[in-house]
């Protein structure tokens, strides 16, 4: 039997800026996961759809307009309203450190900034879904 | 189970982890497969194939818009290259889809190769099968960009669309063995294009007169009779532009007809009925070949072919010697 992680990388909100979710997708890859990558400005919906046909283990989401608390909350409901309450949603892009309290307090595991090495991130996959 | 039960009542979330059972290969996947076998043998599996960049996500977005129109559900499986290096795999066919996320009547589910290199998974038939069994009457496969001689496909879909893109080469490329010969219906996308018309025109001649007896063709103790061979078409499409859409759903259902008609729709499907019982014999079979042998049998023998002192095929068929002794 073969199992193998499966990530979500969306990009969500209007801005246009996608080399960081790319960087981090690719990284994802090289670690040996499998990684849908669906581009460019996700609706809340479009993200947790992906999420439920996928069957995924994890979302990153990538939001760099500086609409996180706009966009987050809704992702995170659109998920709970499939019953996916429990896949780990991590956050990169530009946040500011005074939000990362309440994108957390919101139930996003973990926020990661700009420079951020992506072995980091893959470390936070493989601790948060104990594989 | 109860997983299964909400699946077959419609729980997309309950078939989306059905789906991973049934793809990585566990107890709990092959168990639903069985129960649910009786169900399967009734969708219309149409495979998506050509080279990388030919625009086959996109075509599979589109076309899957104007065939909804006809059926009140429809499923993708999309198929992308695993790295050989590190198993991961970056699965980007949802990307070119974006405009069916609105639509609760397409489930659309990427699949890794998994380091299988006949175009599709290995999994990407019981994934079908399972797709099949909860009732999507309609499953586009699109393999992974393909090369001339990935034709899997074709061993699980009724119908194979090959997408070219402009520029493929010549009349001789169109000629060659493999890819072209699983084709039943070629489509040229991005058809927009000027070196457009010098491709449609090489496949033309290379097809022109040629009726094909379809991709499985009879063997020689299949005794359905052909009522009519069918010839394959050359469209023209410009996905993005919404070009020849209808044209090609036309063909798609024509090439449906003609397999009924013909008789060759339950001729696919008895050949499919064999190849999976094939499939499943080479797979217990190589298990328990492994399982007798023992891995130190097995090294030994590798040792003995990396010395010089056999040749692998004399090695294989010692190894093999003491488990066919009565």
């Amino acid at each position: 039997m073969e199992r193998k992680i499966r990530v979500l990388i969306a990009k969500p909100g209007l801005d246009g800026h996608d080399r960081g979710a790319k960087v981090v997708a690719r990284a994802l890859r090289d670690a040996g996961m499998e990684v849908i990558y669906t581009g460019l400005r996700q609706t809340p919906v479009m993200v947790a759809e992906a999420a439920l046909q996928e069957d995924v283990d994890v979302v990153g989401l990538s939001i760099l307009s500086g609409a996180h608390m706009a966009l987050v909350p809704r992702i995170l409901d659109e998920l709970r309203q499939r019953g996916l309450d429990a896949v780990p949603v991590f956050v990169g892009g530009i946040i500011p450190a005074d939000d990362v309290p309440a994108l957390k307090e919101l139930g996003v595991t973990e926020v990661f900034g700009p420079g951020t090495n992506t072995q980091t991130i893959v470390s936070f996959i493989h601790q948060t879904i104990g594989a | 189970m109860q997983l299964l039960e909400a699946a077959l009542a419609g729980d997309r979330r309950a078939l989306a982890r059905l789906l991973s059972w049934v793809e990585n290969g566990a107890p709990e996947g092959r168990e639903a497969l069985a129960t649910l076998f009786p169900r399967t043998g009734q969708a219309h599996v149409i495979g998506i194939t050509g080279s990388p960049g030919a625009g086959k996500s996109t075509l599979v977005g589109k076309l899957a818009r104007e065939l909804r129109q006809r059926v009140p559900r429809l499923a993708i499986v999309a198929v992308d290259p695993s790295s050989p290096f590190s198993g991961g795999a970056l699965l980007g066919d949802r990307l070119r889809m974006q405009d069916l996320a609105a639509d609760a009547g397409i489930f659309i589910r990427s699949m890794a190769s998994r380091g299988h290199p006949g175009g599709i998974a290995y999994a990407t038939r019981d994934v079908v099968l399972l797709l099949d069994a909860v009732g999507f009457p309609v499953i586009l496969v699109e393999t992974v960009g393909a090369g001339q001689a990935q034709v899997e496909v074709a061993r699980i879909a009724h119908t194979v669309v090959l997408v070219e893109a402009p520029g493929m080469g010549d009349e001789v490329q169109a000629l060659k063995a493999g890819l072209m010969e699983i084709a039943d219906i070629i489509v040229v996308n991005k058809a927009d294009r000027p070196e457009a018309r010098q491709t449609v025109r090489a496949l033309q001649s290379a097809y022109f007169g040629v009726t094909t007896t379809g991709h499985h063709g009879p063997r020689a103790d299949e005794p359905l009779e052909v009522v009519a061979g069918w010839e394959t078409p050359i469209l023209q499409t410009a996905a993005i532009e919404n070009q020849g859409l209808t044209e090609l759903v036309e063909a798609i259902t024509a090439h449906r007809q003609y397999l009924e008609s013909s008789g060759r729709w339950e001729l696919r499907r008895r050949l499919h009925a064999r190849a999976e019982v094939e499939t499943w014999l080479q797979r217990h079979l190589l298990l328990l070949v492994e399982q007798r042998v023992g891995e130190e049998r097995f090294a030994a023998a590798v040792e003995a072919v990396l010395r010089r002192e056999k040749d692998p095929a004399t090695a294989a068929q010692e190894l093999l010697a003491p488990l066919l002794k009565p």
